[in-house]
């Protein structure tokens, strides 16, 4: 017994950088597997005081950009909005049995990162907001990523430029469906893997999300074909996508609730068991 | 003793803010950063209690991870930076260091520049292993030790010798 104290005293410099070294070792490996309950993340009330004063100061520079964003997302919808033949001023809608699909909630960037291979951003809705995990965010432009944790006033949520983030997107043109990934290259690309070798893919083309999963609503942009490649074994296509988001510089997005998730979760869940 | 636990704390909270509210957001060239938060963990007094050194060094790095969303990478990182520093003393002061005389005050720029480079390297090599965690990635981890390192370099002996008090 009192070699072990012994040995303990003598290396106690050793056993605690050791101690220290293993529990940051395993909240690594615990970051680098997809939706675990994390305990060190962004969402929480230090971290978003310190970005939100940072965010106060720094909206100032880019009011202009944020400005013109609007302004033709605003184009935008009154296009769609002239150009809808629905005419609704005559019928009496009830509100209660909407069939309404997805709920919207506007959203700050507190933080945004695109340099590491594992990137989120941290916005400034919570739980406060109804925002829990897996909400999708979007911007104007296209998709963002899926909202992974979240706090009474923060969420942060797992970027598409993160090596985690699988999601499943599809051709405008047709409806072949692929998995949309990050390879940790570069903030500007994505890459679209296992497209059937039937699907008719022209550079330039359109992707867009699939709708299968029950996150994204089908249609959301997310980029174009860049460029693309034959896998080895022949059956499936692997695609470059160029984002329609400037990844680099995002100040507002759209998070967006799907108010059947719940259903479709339910229903799929009993058709397995 | 005041003095230098005061300063230390403040230089621990600077340090920390300058490095999650400015150095983070540099991404030069896309995506170099420096790390100048490990100054702290370089010019922590040499002759204080190693265990609370190494726990201060853990809580320093684990604040920067809650604030970019890495795990545990910096803390890792950190707390290997300063468990290896009597290491780097050594090699780089060899006889200040035996005497337990060094002051960071004034000591020749050469010496030091070795010092703040080999503790860097070291810090940064970990730091990337564990962030991309890849070993087939090998090349990209050593890319990006090697441009972010020449940056904390050229930033940390900047900082230190604008900031050190030279009492002659």
């Amino acid at each position: 017994m009192q070699q072990i104290f012994n040995f303990v005293i003598r290396n106690k410099t050793f056993l605690l950088f050791l101690l220290l070294f293993s529990i940051a070792l395993a909240l690594t490996i615990q970051s680098h597997s997809y939706h675990r309950s994390k305990f060190i993340n962004s969402a929480n009330a230090l971290t978003g005081g310190v970005y939100g004063t940072m965010n106060s100061v720094d909206q100032y520079f880019n009011l202009k950009t944020k400005n013109d964003i609007l302004a033709e997302e605003n184009k935008l919808l009154r296009e769609q909005l002239f150009n809808s033949n629905a005419s609704t001023d005559s019928t009496f809608i009830d509100t209660t049995y909407s069939t309404r699909k997805y709920k919207v909630t506007i959203a700050e960037v507190y933080k945004n990162s695109y340099t590491a291979t594992n990137n989120y951003l941290t916005l400034n809705k919570g739980k406060n907001d109804s925002i829990k995990r897996d909400f999708g965010v979007i911007t104007s432009n296209g998709i963002i990523g899926i909202i992974d944790n979240t706090s009474n006033k923060y969420a942060t949520v797992l970027s598409i430029l993160n090596k985690l983030s699988r999601i499943n997107a599809k051709l405008k043109s047709t409806n072949h469906i692929g998995s949309l990934k990050w390879d940790g290259v570069s903030p500007a690309y994505v890459q679209l893997a296992d497209v059937s070798q039937f699907a008719p893919i022209k550079i330039g083309d359109t992707i867009e999300t699939g709708g299968e999963s029950s996150i994204f609503p089908k249609g959301i942009g997310i980029g174009t074909i860049d460029s693309f490649k034959t896998d080895i074994g022949g059956d499936t296509h692997s695609i470059q996508v160029k984002l329609f988001n400037d990844m680099t510089n995002i100040g507002t997005v759209y998070i967006l609730e799907n108010l059947d998730r719940n259903e479709i979760l339910n229903l799929e869940n009993s058709t397995n068991e | 003793m005041n003095n230098v636990a005061g300063r230390n704390i403040v230089r621990f909270i600077v340090l920390l803010l300058a490095q999650v509210i400015l150095c983070n957001h540099i991404n030069f060239l896309g995506y170099i950063n420096p790390y100048i938060y490990i100054i702290f963990i370089f010019l922590f007094p040499v002759r204080d209690e190693r265990l609370v050194f190494l726990l201060l060094s853990f809580t320093l790095g684990m604040m920067v991870d809650l604030f970019s969303d890495s795990g545990g990478v910096h803390a890792a990182a950190a707390v290997s930076l300063a468990y290896v520093r009597p290491i780097l003393l050594k090699s780089s002061f060899g006889m200040l260091y035996e005497h337990q005389s060094i002051k960071f005050n004034n000591i020749d720029i050469g010496s030091l520049i070795a010092y703040i480079s080999l503790g860097t390297i070291i810090h940064h090599l970990i730091m990337f292993s564990l962030e991309i965690f890849n070993i087939s990635n090998i090349l990209l981890i050593l890319k990006r030790t090697l441009f972010s390192s020449i940056f904390t370099i050229i930033l940390s002996v900047l900082l230190i010798t604008l900031f050190s008090r030279k009492r002659k």
